[in-house]
């Protein structure tokens, strides 16, 4: 059915000057999902998103955002979409009340003097309502900036790396109240570098160099990248790594704090590569691979796909 | 389908609201507006209201009679010359007056005691170096007087009659290099449309380039608004910062400058607003055309230079050769000087008002068209 996907393009592309920086991305994501949108620095995320509102021109593509046509309906977009940018972009020389008051006039938002009220209630900063925006701490910014996007009740969110430079505490209440709001129906399209956050996620899709490389729940995402990875712990994990990344078997071998994750994509290649360095003091364990593991074996295989 | 957002007027008065905020909050822009008008004033204001005395003259005295003298002393006690030399042949005043080293040559010609007294009323030659007429005006105006005054003290008795009638000497004025001379009264009134033209296109020419360098346009653009409403959102509030820049220079004008107002005022006010829009709207095009900051300064600085020259505020515009004086024609400071000159000195009424403030209205809504067209939507360059 048509209407329960609330983002719907096909082959969105953006190129800046010759150089193309998203590439025919297909992104279909249901209404009230929480949809994780990674990959690494550079690789095409916000200006993905910003495509999908009209803030950017896009090259090719089509398809729908919220029933609207992505490329030609982007006034009727931007009134139900509530977008973070990556950047705060609030007006720093303006107070917290006053930011989220032109907000709400900017979006016609009805009973407006209570919605203002109500979301400064809710974001705890009653008290400080008057303090400019340019004087508050990071993470303090990353919440006003959030409050303002869903002050006019947007159905769509396009959050880029809303967490970043938060503190653990609020990131936890965060993905609590995106959570909340997903349950009543929002949809979210967020960005984010963190691995406990794209675990969180419902689906998610990973973009490198503009091109998207997989997507699917977590499970999913971790069964098609065909991995195999040991765990090892022991000394000198940092020479071990060094020596395994040698065999042509071993795809990776990755430190995750105290223990090492090595990683193949054939396991019994692998059990042969590594065989000759489980006679020491290592302790080495078969595990699934997590996101994290996947992750980087999808930025290694990127940075090859680009040299070529 | 129309798939444009219908133009709100709540959305633009969420604008002018954060824009006045923000003005509120910028004490330096708002320093800046009150201060120009206040340096201008007091910059153009010392020559204007210097009535600058002791001015540096020569003398070519080639009679000795005793009524050379006593004219030469009264010219010197009336503080307004101050004889720094004497010489001898005309080429050598000439000289002097061409280099600037004096203001005035004063001739007293051969035998002008003879001649005095003869009833030939000899001739008195003042040259003046008029390229500044406010700094010389004064001066000449005070010689007839005192000329006639000095001869007063020393014709008395029987020659009591050649004080008579036209003045017992033909005092001849050469008003030189600038002939025309522009009255002192000309340049407070034009003040006023300079100071405006300068701050309005500036304050607004940095108004959407500051929200792009701010990060904060990315934000204003993925809100449903049109280009029409963040325009004129950013326009509205300047109008006040003029109309205080108004009301300095005027106020000073009558107070410091004693500038006579024979017109309507309201009338000044009125045409203020149109030239105001005008400019703010110079400056938001500029605005939606300027990649950055430094850009934006750059054309408004581009735009001021050629108003304030050929606009007729520094150079007489009948004086000026034809092709600037189709440039002149453009510029809104061109038709505001006039109204404003002719309102305030010759009390002008609206008839002769409408004839240059169509101009003036057609510049805007030009520019501001053109604003709107090249307003971006998108973050693309
Ligand atoms: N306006 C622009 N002009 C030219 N190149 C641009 C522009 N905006 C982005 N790029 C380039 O496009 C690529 C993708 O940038 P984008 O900001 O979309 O990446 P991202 O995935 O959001 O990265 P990050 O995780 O660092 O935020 C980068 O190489 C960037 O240099
Ligand atoms: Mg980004």
């Amino acid at each position: 059915m048509m209407d329960s996907l609330a983002i719907d393009v096909r082959g969105m592309t953006k190129r800046f000057g010759g150089r193309t920086v998203v590439n025919g991305v297909d992104l279909q994501v249901k209404t009230g999902e929480v949809y994780g949108f990674l990959g690494p620095n550079g690789s095409g995320k916000t200006t993905f998103i910003r495509m999908l509102c009209g803030l950017l021109a896009a090259d090719a593509g089509e398809g729908a955002c919220l029933g609207f046509d992505v490329i030609r309906e982007s006034a009727f977009i931007k009134r139900q979409v509530g977008y973070m940018t990556q950047r705060f972009s609030f007006y720093e020389d303006l107070s917290i009340a006053e930011n989220l008051d032109f907000v709400a006039r900017m979006y016609g938002v009805s009973n407006r003097r209570t919605a203002v009220r109500e979301s400064i209630d809710r974001l705890g900063l009653g008290g400080r309502q008057k303090q400019l925006a340019g004087e508050l701490s990071g993470g303090w910014k990353q919440r006003l900036a959030l409050a303002a996007c869903l002050i006019h009740n947007p159905r769509l969110l396009l959050l880029d790396e809303p967490t970043a430079g938060v503190d653990p505490k609020a990131r936890r209440d965060f993905w609590e109240q995106i959570r909340e709001l997903a349950g009543q129906g929002l949809t979210f399209l967020i960005t984010t570098h963190y691995m406990d956050e794209a675990e969180r996620c419902d689906r998610l899709a990973y973009l490198s160099y503009g091109n998207l490389l997989t997507r699917g729940t977590v499970a999913e995402v971790i069964a098609h990248a065909h991995l195999t990875t040991w765990s090892v712990s022991g000394p000198e994990l940092h020479a071990l790594a060094r020596r395994l990344r040698e065999c042509p078997d071993v795809i990776q071998a990755v430190a995750f704090g105290a223990r090492l994750h090595v990683s193949g994509s054939d396991a019994q290649r692998l059990e042969q590569a590594i065989a000759p360095f489980r006679t020491g003091s290592h302790v080495w364990q078969n595990i699934s691979p997590g996101l994290e593991d996947v992750f980087i074996h999808l930025m290694g295989n990127a940075k090859d796909n680009f040299s070529e | 389908m129309n798939t444009r957002t219908p133009l709100s007027f709540e959305r633009f008065r969420a604008i002018v609201i954060k824009e006045f905020v923000q003005m509120r909050r910028d004490r330096l822009t708002f320093g800046m507006i009150i201060g120009i008008p206040f340096i201008q004033l007091l910059l153009f204001g010392f020559a204007i209201n210097g009535d600058p005395k002791h001015l540096p003259t020569a003398v070519l005295l080639a009679d000795n009679s005793q009524y050379g003298t006593s004219l030469l002393v009264a010219l010197k006690n009336s503080n307004y010359f101050e004889f720094v030399r004497e010489v001898r042949t005309e080429s050598e005043a000439e000289a002097a007056l061409a280099r600037g080293d004096v203001q005035f040559v004063v001739t007293i010609p051969e035998n002008f005691g003879r001649n005095l007294l003869r009833g030939d009323r000899p001739a008195i030659l003042v040259e003046a170096d008029a390229t500044d007429p406010t700094a010389t005006g004064n001066a000449i105006a005070s010689l007839q007087t005192l000329i006639k005054s000095a001869l007063q003290r020393d014709l008395t008795g029987p020659l009591a009659y050649l004080a008579e009638g036209e003045g017992p000497v033909n005092l001849r004025v050469h008003a030189r290099y600038n002939p025309e001379g522009i009255s002192q009264y000309n340049i407070v009134p034009g003040l006023m449309g300079v100071v405006l033209t300068m701050t309005m296109v500036m304050i607004t020419g940095l108004a959407i380039t500051r929200e792009r360098e701010r990060g904060t346009m990315e934000n204003l653009l993925s809100m449903p608004t049109r280009p029409l409403e963040v325009l004129l959102g950013k326009i509205i509030p300047n109008i006040f910062v003029g109309y205080i820049q108004v009301g300095l220079i005027l106020t000073a004008a009558r107070l410091i400058f004693h500038v006579p107002m024979i017109g309507s005022i309201p009338l000044i006010l009125l045409v203020a607003l149109v030239f105001i829009i005008a400019n703010l709207a110079m400056g938001i095009t500029f605005s939606t055309l300027a990649k950055n900051q430094l850009q934006a300064m750059q054309m408004t600085f581009f735009f001021f230079l050629p108003s304030i020259l050929l606009s007729g505020f520094m150079f007489p515009f009948r004086g000026m050769p034809e092709w600037a004086q189709c440039i002149g024609e453009v510029l809104p400071l061109t038709h505001f000087l006039r109204i404003v000159r002719g309102v305030l000195l010759k009390g002008n009424g609206c008839a002769e008002v409408i004839l240059q403030l169509w101009q003036i209205m057609l510049f805007a809504i030009i520019v501001l068209a053109v604003g709107v067209k090249r307003y971006r939507k998108t973050l693309d360059e």
